[in-house]
């Protein structure tokens, strides 16, 4: 993780809380420019790098660079970095112009200067108008702009976003999600977010950091952490996902293998290596499972058998359950399939006899854990 | 009528008389007072006179005003200086020992208050608490005596009324949202200086509501000046109480103590006025809403 562009950089750090291990040995390079999410479910540590980040935590171990220079024990106030908090915390005795005045006014810079940056900011964001406002006669995705223009007036050299929509509703959320990336490209500020919310944090980012209990469990893009988990925590975060017990039969060639895969016998794909006999999981996504009538329109090739148990229509598209032929009673797959206009017919009775299968390589195999 | 509205008006009613007897009509007889004549025997003559008035116009009175008002003053600015780390300690305090050392803070008013003024007394004077230990700690030679100073003053004020700044301050320290100052520090501001802009006007209601509160008793107090200051110098309480209980002269009592009255009342309309204003401002601030 040695990027040259690089403008934090985290070395093995680690933070313990009494006895709570909140981070351990994260390593991470965040790149210049770039709209970087850390996500997870909630105590993962994701906070807890922002606060090492913005200087409010010093990490137990470790080492945290901004810029080349190592800040472990730079305070919050001298660091080139600005935070939009969780509830805002917008000065509630200030109008929105002082509030955003404020990190101006702390540097010292000149009075004019300020208050054409704060006029520019608040244009930016749309809040030009509101300027002699108070914070707490605005509306929460008012409270927004003005906090976020407060942190960007300042120029950081990132800016860091604690679950900055958890207090706004959805639709206002949707809005505000495009508005900040937006926003980000035009600035061209590297945004550093936390959220626990992974189609926010895949609708707004170049990157994506998975974290699990403290540790980093991914790091790519949006599409490479959905197609590509690493792992099955990073699979089971990400979106609804069947996961299939199987066991490697042979190796084809390459990247091919055949395996028993919930007791038929399938084609698999995968990069990593492993030899009959092996136990693994095959993960596949809703969307990319395929359903046939098992009676008239049997598919070519291998396929696993079911009953329908559900379906469950959703507008665009309808989730149908099916249940696998098993000794144990089978395991049930989500498949996700969209209405196509020619063909209405994709209602099925319960209990109806199917057939299941995937398009070739679209499938993630997995170590069986 | 129903039973609810009764019990209401019966409350109500029981609150107007209590004021009516034991504070308006008083106050109102004060008020009268103020305007008769002296006389030797029974106190008070008839004949309505602004002589009263015109003797509290005197140079010395103006002084002992003064006096007081500047007492007053600076024992509130004591009380603040201390109160304030005082309160912030408290409100930033682990949730388990909060409660304690609120009741701390609150035990003193479980004894009279003249009581513990005389256990102040013990304390201060020559061969007593504080004489003793500064003798023992080799810091001074021989016995010493604060008892019947300004400072001695003070400190009985301090003592007295810093639970009335200390209540107040700490609701308003409580209620401060930390991530404000957070928000200050992460825009650059030490904390000093976030101190100064964030915690400090947004505990100003606490700040003026405990200032009142000390303030207030401190310009009518009399027995702290009397028994911690020796009576040497003459506060506005004692004059009251000497017109009264010494001198005899209850329409010069009278007076003094409305043209006091009169002055406190116009400080808590002042105070009001401000904290309307105060929110005053922020309505204002929906009516000239920039055009978007």
């Amino acid at each position: 993780m040695a990027d040259q562009d690089c403008i934090i950089e985290l070395r093995g750090v680690s933070k313990r809380f009494d006895d709570m291990l909140a981070l351990d040995g994260i390593d991470l390079g965040i790149r210049n420019g770039e709209f970087l999410t850390l996500l997870g479910p909630s105590g993962c540590g994701k906070t807890t790098i922002l606060r090492i980040l913005s200087g409010f935590e010093a990490p137990t171990s470790g080492e945290v660079a901004i810029a080349g220079r190592r800040v472990n024990d730079v305070p919050p106030e001298r660091r080139q970095v600005n935070t939009v908090f969780q509830n805002y915390a917008l000065f509630p005795h200030m109008t929105v112009e002082a509030n955003v005045g404020f990190g101006l006014r702390m540097q010292g810079t000149g009075r004019a200067e300020a208050a054409r940056r704060v006029a520019d900011v608040l244009r930016t964001v749309h809040m030009d108008g509101f300027a002699k406002r108070r914070p707490g006669r605005l509306s929460g995705g008012q409270q927004q702009r003005v906090a976020i223009a407060r942190a960007v007036v300042n120029n950081p050299l990132v800016l860091l976003l604690d679950e900055p929509f958890s207090a706004l509703d959805a639709k206002l959320r949707k809005a505000m999600q495009l508005e900040i990336k937006h926003l980000q490209r035009q600035l061209g500020i590297t945004f550093v977010f936390v959220t626990h919310d992974q189609q926010e944090a895949f609708a707004m980012s170049d990157r994506v950091v998975v974290m699990n209990e403290g540790r980093i469990e991914q790091v790519g893009t949006p599409q490479e952490i959905y197609e590509n988990p690493a792992n099955l925590t990073v699979a089971r975060f990400v979106g609804d996902i069947n996961i299939l017990d199987a066991t490697i039969a042979e190796k084809v060639n390459g990247v091919r293998y055949r395996a028993v895969v919930e007791g038929s016998s399938m084609p698999v794909e995968t990069r990593r290596d492993f030899a009959p006999g092996d136990e693994v999981k095959v993960l596949l996504r809703p969307e990319d499972l395929r359903v046939w009538r098992a009676v008239d329109d049997r598919p070519e090739g291998p396929f696993l058998t079911g009953r329908i148990e559900e379906t469950v229509y959703k507008g665009a598209t309808v989730d149908i359950i099916v249940r696998l032929e098993g000794q144990d009673g089978g395991k049930t797959l989500l498949a996700q399939e969209y209405f196509n206009e020619d063909d209405q017919e994709i209602s099925y009775a319960t209990g109806e006899t199917v057939a299941v299968t995937w398009v070739n390589g679209w499938e993630v195999v997995l170590p069986d854990a | 009528m129903h039973d609810g509205a009764l019990f209401r008006r019966i409350c109500i009613l029981g609150v107007a008389a209590w004021l009516l007897v034991f504070a308006l009509a008083p106050n109102a007889g004060l008020l009268v007072v103020s305007f008769l004549t002296r006389h030797p025997e029974d106190f008070v003559a008839p004949g309505l006179t602004l002589e009263a008035y015109g003797r509290l116009m005197d140079p010395t009175f103006a002084a002992i005003f003064w006096e007081s008002v500047r007492l007053a003053a600076l024992a509130t600015l004591v009380c603040l200086l201390a109160g304030y780390p005082f309160a912030y300690g408290i409100a930033r305090a682990s949730r388990r020992w909060r409660p304690w050392l609120l009741l701390l803070v609150v035990v003193p008013f479980w004894t009279n208050s003249l009581i513990r003024t005389y256990a102040v007394i013990l304390i201060l004077k020559s061969r007593g608490v504080l004489s003793n230990l500064l003798e023992a700690l080799g810091l001074t030679s021989g016995p010493v005596s604060l008892l019947y100073t300004d400072t001695a003053m003070f400190i009985g004020f301090t003592y007295t009324l810093l639970p009335f700044m200390v209540l107040p301050l700490f609701a308003a320290i409580e209620k401060l949202d930390r991530n404000l100052l957070d928000a200050a520090r992460d825009l650059g501001a030490g904390s000093l200086r976030a101190f100064w802009n964030v915690t400090l006007p947004l505990t100003m209601p606490g700040i003026l509501a405990g200032s009142m509160l000390v303030f207030l008793p401190a310009l009518g107090m009399f027995y702290i000046p009397e028994l911690l200051g020796g009576g040497k110098s003459m506060l506005l309480g004692n004059f009251i109480k000497n017109q009264m209980l010494l001198a005899r002269d209850w329409p010069l009592g009278a007076a003094a103590s409305t043209v006091l009255t009169v002055a406190l009342a116009v400080m808590i309309v002042l105070w009001r006025l401000a904290t309307l204003r105060a929110r005053q401002d922020e309505d204002d601030d929906i009516l000239t809403e920039g055009a978007p």
